[in-house]
């Protein structure tokens, strides 16, 4: 197997309060130095609550959103300069939002053409062509492609928005949550639609979600960030059966489900952004923190076989 | 383009508008072919001649010229050089509002400080700094009104680029190998459009106004050339003795203006798309009640009984059925789970319990809503207010938009007791922050003086608990209140709320999509599908053994945490819409069990032991047990 | 509170800064020699060469700025031809009149206009929003000149209740109730516009505050009608409403000009136009710059309300 994305200490930090002139009031960490590979044909999932840093990891991936530090490779070829043009062919992205990720004064024709244009160059009739192609493949009919996007409902919005990503031809896709905004009998349809299309296509995907059931129905290996760092990876399987990390066991304690008395009492929030704590993010809501864990940040490590976690005392 | 107009003269007084506006442009673009005095031509014998006078139809001015084609003449000029005005003021404003909004940074700094420069003085001055310096003129003051319009432009331009700029649909044009040049023109003008339209035709007007107020000063246009506000500025001195001289080019002034304001705000109304599906209406204190009839009253009355109620929202011609003949029961005490997907119903049915589905284009048509067996629908207002949070309470989803963001949270607190009970303030207050005690808000007498935007989501909902928990209700409503929050936040609240309710006896009506949550935390629950219900029972049965087929499809695609890789059963096709529901059952288009009898004619919900069901082919097995 | 007041009076310095380069800008396209532009084209060369090297006006521009602007810090704004008395005295003679004259208007539009719009938007679509709008349409729409003029035609020449022009009765008066009498058309005629300005945004403001989430929360709980609408409501469209009230005080100020020509009254507005009309340049320069410098103290005000009213400002 080949590694399709490799990520090496991609690291993001915001200036907050900017200045006409002179230094920013504050510095944010959205992203601590990360480290992550993905491999053809994989579905990473990477999970976390609001503000753990999950969007603006994708936004790097995708070059929306230039790094602070790190590099990316994509199929071997790294990647440093920030051009969405330039990562368009090779990684593409589907939005959370599938109606405000469309244009809505563009035809759905139009807005589908523009990769095929400007990444492919072809003719109209190559154009055509492909787009009845790629239609099909998302199970949408041909007569919506005159349509606009507010005619349309959010499943088949989002249908259209893959559709798009699908069309710049790129072999990765960052989907960042990609159901959240879409009901429950719908959110499977897409879920299915997208794994036959990994099928067919031999897709590489990077789900981003904050729903733990959803991630761990899709992927083959799980990351877990919390704070802007990753502090679980391992298989599907074991991450939320056997966690390591004790954020990780209150994550999949407080999932609410049918038959299991309510979990997840522990309170505790997130620290501030702006006065990050010195040592593990997690130590003040964790119930075996110790001294070790509020002075020194624990590196993400093995703890057995193929699980990693950053803890200082592994469950 | 055609819908555009239809909505544009459907407002009665932009139509009226359009038409004097149209009859003042024509008759000023054909002034130099009709039969008029020349407009400069002075016959002094002729002076202050009055209105109607033969050959004067608007009589002379002070130098013998005829007032009729000194008016014509003038409105051209003026309508000219304010329409001039305009486009200029829009077009450059309208460049420099969407290259600050686009790039941002730096650009958008600096350009928005010269605006904010611009704007720190009272427009006139500018205006006046202009004429002194480049002289009186009408080509000068066409300068100085555009300059001084283009900050209004840019600001408001500015702030809609922002706006778009952030949308998602940008960042997919850039994954899609457009340059910054091909977005800014195919992907943001063309959204931006419609705003600078609505700009400029609510300014236009203004702007008209401005020009002739210089040319009143004397600023604007030099004599013997008139326009309407040097002709009123001529006039002025003689406006006691010969009054008309005034009146004429000032009343053509209002009529130009006030019909170009009338025209603007009908074209504001009609490209504004929030105007047209009547959104922007204000929510009457409680909703509207249009019922034919009204349920019998039962003779052993319940804590709360929704009897067929029916709720539906009337937009224009369309009747949307969103609750469609809702029957549930609340025993005192007990947790009844309320489920469905969006568009349900499910929260409508919520809101109409205490009046607050937001009318227009909310109305309640039907059936009855009876707290210990009086009725609510069609209540008195001072009634359902004296109950509204005393005896039932809301919780609702989004904290951060649900408190009041100017006030502190204590006050929130102490209002709701104040509402219903004469304490006074301190004692209010005091109650205030024991009831945060209670949410377990830790240092809650600080906390009672943060702001919501100070305190977390989790902190909120908390603080919106405390608040609906204030007057000790009989019962809480709470329309999906963990649906914000995060997993491990939302696992704190339903902890919470499960202790409350145990400790205080409240029933509570729980509003949700997600059947993790209702198994965890209620003793019934009714399954909602396109504004009715389809089976209802006891949580753990209807989980367990679910006998409607969309409960049973429903339950089956939602993935749960520790079955691993799967693929999903999802159900096909989408739910229908409620302006245009099947006959028969709503879910027949989508179940594979359906038969002809299924999609003809009423399907009644039947009681089957605890249990109701909505369903002429029912799952098999467990319901007859229980029956 | 305190330091957000100081900050704000902080940042009015740069504004300050621009607002005199960019009269000094505006001042230096006068075509020609600026030195007979002063004294007109009858002069003397030698009083024109004398008043270029006393105005510095033979130095570079940036040079002439500062030189400008050290003056100005210093109490002199030059002095005036037309009138042969210091700029700043004959500022300081008539900005008096045109306070009171423009205060009193903007008290009355402010107060009428919020009331107008939030009982508007109480009761939209009845008969109180329908006659409002129509007066606010009305009052928009005629110019405030038009309308002094017509009112002096009725209430002072037809009817004979107020007087037509002045501040002051030129036997007799020049006390409280005289001012009133003379103060009450000009007055009433320059707050029309941005009446009808204020009342229109505050029926937008009020009606888009009403459909709000924490109005429903209000309804909820039982707060009386009453106080949704004149309390929640209001307050929280209080926060749109009064950044406009701070542009209308311009747009009121600016409307003193033509007030001002109208009744007579013997205010800076007048002061100007007689000014350019005489080409009276320093005395033209000096007002704009003294009445602009007011205007962004007024201003400072506004936003600090603002902050007060708005906690969210601040942070």
């Amino acid at each position: 197997m080949s590694i399709a994305l490799k990520a090496t200490d991609l690291s993001k930090t915001f200036e907050i309060g900017k200045r006409l002139i002179g230094p920013p009031r504050g510095l944010v960490r959205a992203v601590h130095p990360t480290t992550f590979e993905v491999q053809a044909g994989e579905t990473l999932g990477i999970v976390g609550e609001s503000g753990c840093g999950k969007s603006t990891l994708a936004r790097m991936l995708v070059g929306l959103e230039p790094p602070t530090g790190g590099s990316i490779e994509i199929e071997g070829k790294a990647l440093d300069n920030a051009d969405p043009a330039a990562f368009g062919r090779l990684i593409q992205y589907v939005f959370q939002d599938p109606v405000s990720s469309l244009n809505p004064r563009k035809t759905i024709r139009e807005i589908l053409e523009i990769p095929l244009k400007l990444l492919h160059g072809m003719d109209r009739k190559a154009r055509a062509a492909r787009i009845a192609e790629i239609f099909e493949a998302v199970n949408l009919r041909p007569e919506f492609l005159t349509r606009y996007p507010h005619e349309f409902s959010g499943g088949q919005a989002q249908r259209i928005g893959i559709a798009r990503a699908l069309a710049a031809n790129a072999r990765i896709l960052i989907l960042d949550e990609p159901v959240s905004a879409l009901d429950v009998s719908v959110q499977a349809q897409v879920l299915n639609l997208l794994a036959d299309l990994k099928r067919e296509f031999g897709l590489t995907y990077l789900f981003i979600s904050h729903d733990l059931a959803v991630v761990e129905s899709v992927s083959d290996r799980i990351a877990v960030l919390y704070f802007g760092a990753v502090v679980e990876q391992g298989p599907a399987e074991k991450v939320f059966a056997m966690p390591r990390h004790p954020y990780t066991k209150l994550l999949a304690d407080s999932a609410p489900r049918v038959g299991q008395p309510l979990g997840g009492v522990q309170s505790g929030e997130l620290p501030d952004p702006l006065n990050p704590p010195p040592g593990c993010a997690f130590a003040g809501r964790c119930p075996k923190a110790t001294d070790l864990c509020r002075k020194e940040r624990p590196e993400l490590r093995v703890i057995e076989g193929d699980q990693l976690a950053a803890c200082h005392h592994p469950l | 383009m055609g819908a555009f107009l239809k909505l544009l003269f459907r407002n009665r007084l932009a139509g009226f508008g359009a038409v004097v506006l149209g009859a003042i442009i024509v008759l000023a673009l054909i002034t130099p072919w009709l039969p008029l005095h020349p407009p400069n031509a002075t016959v002094t014998a002729n002076r202050f001649l009055l209105p109607g006078t033969p050959g004067h139809l608007l009589g002379t001015d002070h130098l013998g010229r005829d007032q009729l084609s000194r008016l014509l003449w003038g409105t051209r000029l003026s309508l000219a050089v304010g329409f001039a005005a305009a486009v200029i003021a829009g077009v450059v404003g309208a460049a420099i509002g969407i290259i600050a909004g686009y790039f941002g940074g730096r650009t958008d700094n600096v350009t928005m400080r010269g605006v904010d420069m611009l704007m720190a003085f009272p427009y006139i001055l500018l205006a006046l700094a202009i004429v002194a310096a480049l002289g009186p003129g009408l080509m000068n003051a066409l300068i100085a009104v555009a300059v001084v319009n283009i900050p209004f432009f840019a600001r408001n331009i500015r702030g809609i680029t922002v706006g778009i700029a952030n949308k998602e649909f940008i960042d997919a044009a850039r994954l899609s190998g457009m340059g910054h040049t091909r977005i800014l023109l195919t992907e943001v003008l063309p959204n931006v459009i419609p705003v600078i339209v609505i700009a400029m035709s609510t300014t236009i007007g203004w702007m008209i106004l401005e020009t002739a107020g210089l040319s009143f000063l004397g600023l604007g246009s030099q004599p013997p050339q008139a326009d309407l506000g040097s002709m009123l500025g001529e006039a002025r001195s003689a406006m006691i003795t010969a009054p008309h001289t005034s009146i004429v080019p000032g009343v053509m002034i209002l009529l130009i203006v006030m019909s170009i304001n009338l025209l603007g705000d009908g074209v504001r109304d009609a490209l504004d798309p929030r105007l047209r599906s009547g959104a922007l209406t204000r929510p009457l204190p409680a909703t509207q009640v249009a019922r034919k009839s009204v349920p019998e009253v039962p003779a052993k009355p319940g804590l709360l009984e929704i009897d067929a109620l029916e709720t539906q929202f009337h937009v224009g011609k369309r009747v949307y059925r969103a609750v469609g003949g809702v029957s549930l029961e609340l025993k005192p005490g007990e947790c009844l789970g309320l489920i469905g997907e969006s568009g349900s119903g499910k929260s409508v049915t919520a809101l109409s319990v205490m009046g607050l589905v937001a009318s227009p284009p909310g109305v309640i048509t039907g059936g009855a809503v009876r707290l210990e067996g009086r009725d609510l629908v069609g209540a008195k207002y001072e009634r359902l207010r004296s109950l509204r949070g005393d005896k039932v309470a809301y919780i609702f989803q989004d904290p951060l938009s649900t408190l009041h963001p100017l006030y502190r949270v204590g006050d929130q607190l102490a209002e709701a007791i104040l509402s219903h009970h004469g304490i006074g303030r301190a004692a209010a207050m005091e109650r205030a922050v024991k009831l945060l005690e209670d949410v377990r808000i830790p240092n809650a007498k600080a906390r009672a003086r943060s702001f919501p935007h100070e305190l977390s989501g989790g902190m909120r909902q908390r603080v919106a608990i405390a608040m609906a928990l204030a007057n000790e209700p009989d019962i809480i409503i709470a329309d999906e209140p963990t649906t914000a929050l995060d997993v491990t936040v939302q696992a704190q609240i339903l902890a919470l709320l499960d202790r409350l309710r145990r400790e205080r006896d409240v029933a509570i009506l729980f509003i949700t999509h997600d059947f993790g949550v209702v198994g965890q935390l209620c003793d019934r629950v009714a399954v909602m599908y396109a504004g009715r219900i389809v089976e209802q029972g006891p949580t753990r049965e209807v989980l367990e053994a679910p006998a409607h087929p969309y409960t049973k499809r429903l339950i089956a695609c939602v993935p749960e945490l520790g079955e691993g890789r799967r693929v999903l059963a999802a159900i096909p096709g989408l739910p229908p819409a409620v302006d245009a529901l099947p006959e028969g059952c709503a879910f027949a288009p989508r179940c594979e069990k359906a038969t002809d009898a299924c999609r003809a004619g009423e399907i009644a919900l039947e009681s089957h032991g605890g249990r109701k069901l909505r369903c002429i082919h029912p799952e098999p097995a467990p319901v007859e047990e229980s029956a | 509170m305190g330091a957000y007041i100081l900050k704000r009076l902080l940042s009015a310095i740069p504004v300050l800064f621009g607002i005199t380069v960019i009269v000094f800008l505006i001042m230096a396209m006068i075509p020609g020699d600026p030195a007979t532009a002063i004294l007109g084209s009858y002069a003397t060369p030698e009083n024109v060469e004398r008043l270029n090297r006393h105005l510095g006006l033979d130095r570079p521009l940036w040079q002439q700025y500062f030189i400008w602007i050290g003056n100005l810090l210093q109490g002199d704004f030059g002095r005036s031809f037309a009138l042969n008395r210091p700029v700043l005295d004959e500022i300081l003679d008539r900005f008096g009149a045109t306070l009171i004259l423009a205060g009193t208007a903007f008290v009355l539009c402010a107060l009428l206009g919020i009331l107008a719009g939030v009982v508007s938007a109480a009761r939209q679509y009845g008969l109180a929003d329908k006659a409002i709008t129509f007066v606010v349409i009305l009052g928009i729409s005629i110019p405030s000149f038009f309308l002094g003029m017509m009112m002096i035609l009725l209430f002072a020449v037809q009817l004979r209740w107020l007087p037509a022009s002045g501040m002051y009765s030129i036997w007799g008066g020049g006390d409280l109730p005289d001012l009133l009498r003379h103060l009450v058309m000009p007055a009433f005629a320059l707050s029309v516009v941005a009446t009808g300005v204020i009342a229109r945004l505050s029926r937008s403001a009020m009606l888009e505050v009403l459909r709000q989430d924490f109005i429903r929360t209000a309804r909820a709980k039982g707060v009386h009608e009453r106080r949704v609408i004149w309390g929640h409501a209001l307050r929280m469209a209080m926060v749109s409403i009064i950044p406009v009230l701070g542009i209308q005080a311009g747009f009121v100020l600016s409307g003193a000009v033509y007030i001002e020509m109208v009744f007579q009254w013997p205010g800076v507005g007048r002061m100007l136009v007689d000014a350019i009309l005489k080409r009276d340049i320093l005395l033209v320069q000096g007002g704009v710059v003294f009445v602009a410098a007011c205007y962004v103290g007024f201003n400072i005000i506004v936003d600090v309300a603002q902050a007060w009213l708005d906690p969210r400002i601040k942070t």
